[in-house]
C-alpha cells in the first residue's frame, strides 16, 4: 500500500462506517466484519475495540477502559490497529 | 495483540453467494460477462426456490450475498428475495446498473434490508458511457448515486476498465471523488464471455495500464481514507495468474438465472461437466458431493507445470475457465502464467491488440439471434483521442 498512513489522535471518535457490520457468525464460532465486497474474521483484541465504539467515547476513553478490563497497557495496539480499520474504511472520524 | 483481523479463507466453507437472478438486461456492454449464447427470460428461478437456496447457504455458513444479472431489479420480487436475506443474515449486494432504481424502489429494497449498493458506470464521459452500454444512461447513474447517498448507503461504483477508456481514469476519479464514492472499483475487464468476443479491442497496452495505475497512486496520496480506490488489472498483464475465487469451490458459489450452480459465474462455459441445479439438488449437497465443485478442489487434479509448482498454494493454477477458454483444458495451467507452456496464446493477444485494438470492432451484447456491429467505432475514437 502506498497510501498515506492515517494518523489517528487519542481525542478523536470514531465509528464504523456507513455499511460496515458487526456480526457474530455460528458456522465459524467467531465474530466478523462485513462490508462491501469483503468479510475479515475478527480476533478478540480487534473485536472489544470494534464493540467500544459507540460514538461518544474518544480513542482516550476507548483505552482507558481496554486497560481496565486486560490489566494491561493497549494503547499502542489500539491507536495501531483503528489505524488499520480506517485506512480500510471498516471506521471513520465522524459518523459519515 | 497481533490480531487487527485476517482473511477469512478456511478450506472449503462456503461464504459468497452470488446469484443471477436474470440474464435480461437494458445494457449492451460489449464486455458484459454473461454468455454469448445466452438464452433469457426463459427458465428463470421462482421466488421459492431461491429463498430455499438461500436458506440452505446460510445454514452452510454462508455470509456475503450478491444479487447479480443481468439486470436484478428487472425482477418483481426483488424486495421479497432481499428481506428473507437480510432476516437470514446475509450482508447483502445489489449489483445494479442503476436502471429501475427509482426512489421508491430504493426506499422499499433498503426497509427491506439492503446493506449496499454496487452501481457500475461505463465512463466519466456522458458519451462514451452511452455507448459502451448502447444505452443512454449516464445522467441517470448520476441521479442514482445521489439517491443512494442521501438515503444513507455506502457509494460503490464499479467502473469496468479497458482500451476504450482507460485513458480517462482521471477523469473517472475526479467524478467519483465529485460523486462522494466509497470504493471505486477500477475493474480491468476480464476476458469472458463478450468480453473475450471483443478482446482485440478491449485489451489495452502495458503503457496505458502504467498509466492508469501511476494515476491511481497519485490519487490514493491525495483522498487518503475519504475513499478506497481498488485498481485490478488485467491478468493478461500479470507473470502469474490469478487466485481465481480463492480456489475452485473453496468459498464462493455462484447460480445462474436458470438455477445452474457452479464454483464461479463463468464455469459453465467448460462443457464437459455437469453442473448441478438448485432446483434439483440442496445446495448442501451441491457443495459437499456434487462432482462439479469437487472436480478442481485442492491440488491433486492438477497437470505440470502446476502441480509441482511452489506457487500452488498461492494462485491454486489460476482461473479454470481462463484455461478453458484459451487451451482447450480446464485442467491446464492458466495460459497468463509465464510458466505455461500456451503463455504464447496470452502474449498474442495482447501483440495482437496493440497493433489492431484501437480499430477493431466491437459486437454489442445481444438476445441469441440478434447482432450488431459498429465497425466505425475504432476511427471515431481516433478522431476523438
Amino acid at each position: 500500500m502506498t497510501q498515506t498512513a492515517s494518523k489517528l489522535s487519542r481525542d478523536d471518535v470514531v465509528v464504523l462506517r456507513r455499511g460496515v457490520r458487526l456480526q457474530f457468525e455460528s458456522s465459524q464460532d467467531r465474530w466478523v466484519l462485513l462490508y462491501p465486497e469483503g468479510m475479515v474474521q475478527l480476533g478478540d483484541t480487534a473485536l472489544e475495540v470494534l464493540k467500544r465504539l459507540d460514538g461518544i467515547r474518544d480513542i482516550n476513553q476507548v483505552i482507558r477502559d481496554l486497560d481496565q478490563a486486560y490489566d494491561a497497557d493497549t494503547c499502542a495496539d489500539v491507536i495501531e490497529f483503528l489505524e488499520i480499520a480506517l485506512e480500510r474504511l471498516w471506521i471513520t472520524r465522524n459518523a459519515r | 495483540m497481533k490480531d487487527s483481523g485476517s482473511r477469512a479463507t478456511p478450506g472449503n466453507q462456503l461464504l459468497w453467494v452470488l446469484a443471477e437472478l436474470t440474464y435480461g438486461c437494458p445494457l449492451h456492454c460489449v464486455y458484459c460477462s454473461n454468455p454469448v449464447a445466452l438464452s433469457h427470460h426463459t427458465n428463470e428461478l421462482t421466488t421459492g426456490v431461491w429463498l430455499r437456496a438461500f436458506e440452505e447457504a446460510r445454514d452452510l455458513g454462508a455470509a456475503q450475498l450478491g444479487f447479480s444479472g443481468g439486470e436484478p431489479l428487472l425482477r418483481d420480487d426483488l424486495e421479497t428475495l432481499v428481506r428473507r436475506a437480510s432476516r437470514l443474515g446475509y450482508y447483502t449486494n445489489l449489483i445494479t446498473s442503476g436502471i429501475g432504481l427509482d426512489e421508491k424502489r430504493a426506499h422499499a429494497l433498503r426497509d427491506a434490508g439492503l446493506d449496499h449498493v454496487q452501481l457500475s458506470l461505463q465512463d466519466s464521459t456522458r458519451e462514451l458511457n452511452d455507448f459502451l452500454a448502447r444505452a443512454n444512461t449516464f445522467d441517470l447513474k448520476l441521479r442514482v448515486a445521489h439517491l443512494l447517498r442521501t438515503i444513507g448507503y455506502p457509494i460503490v461504483l464499479n467502473v469496468v476498465i479497458h482500451r476504450r477508456n482507460i485513458d480517462h481514469v482521471p477523469e473517472i476519479l475526479t467524478l467519483a471523488e465529485r460523486l462522494e464514492v466509497d470504493y471505486l472499483e477500477l475493474a480491468n475487464t476480464q476476458f469472458y464471455g463478450w468480453a473475450l468476443l471483443n478482446r482485440d479491442a478491449l485489451l489495452p497496452s502495458r503503457e496505458q495500464v502504467d498509466r492508469a495505475e501511476e494515476a491511481v497512486r497519485k490519487f490514493r496520496e491525495r483522498i487518503g481514507d475519504r475513499m478506497k480506490v481498488y485498481f485490478v488489472a488485467s491478468d493478461y498483464h500479470e507473470r502469474r495468474p490469478k487466485a481465481c475465487t480463492g480456489g475452485w469451490g473453496v468459498m464462493y458459489l455462484s447460480i445462474a438465472p436458470d438455477g445452474t450452480a457452479s464454483p464461479c459465474n463463468q464455469a459453465r462455459a467448460i462443457t464437459g461437466m455437469d453442473f448441478p441445479k438448485i432446483s434439483e439438488r440442496s445446495i448442501a449437497w451441491i457443495w459437499r458431493e456434487s462432482p462439479a465443485f469437487s472436480r478442481f478442489r485442492g491440488f491433486d487434479w492438477m497437470t505440470e507445470p502446476c502441480a509441482s509448482c511452489p506457487e500452488r498454494f498461492q494462485d491454486f493454477g489460476g482461473c479454470r475457465c481462463q484455461a478453458f477458454l484459451l487451451t482447450g483444458d480446464a485442467a491446464n495451467t492458466d495460459p497468463v502464467c509465464e510458466l505455461s507452456p500456451r503463455h504464447n496464446l496470452v502474449l498474442d493477444a495482447v501483440a495482437r491488440a496493440n497493433l489492431s485494438g484501437a480499430t477493431a470492432s466491437l459486437r454489442f451484447r445481444e438476445a441469441k439471434g440478434e447482432s450488431r456491429r459498429d465497425k466505425n467505432l475504432g476511427r471515431k475514437r481516433q478522431r476523438n483521442s
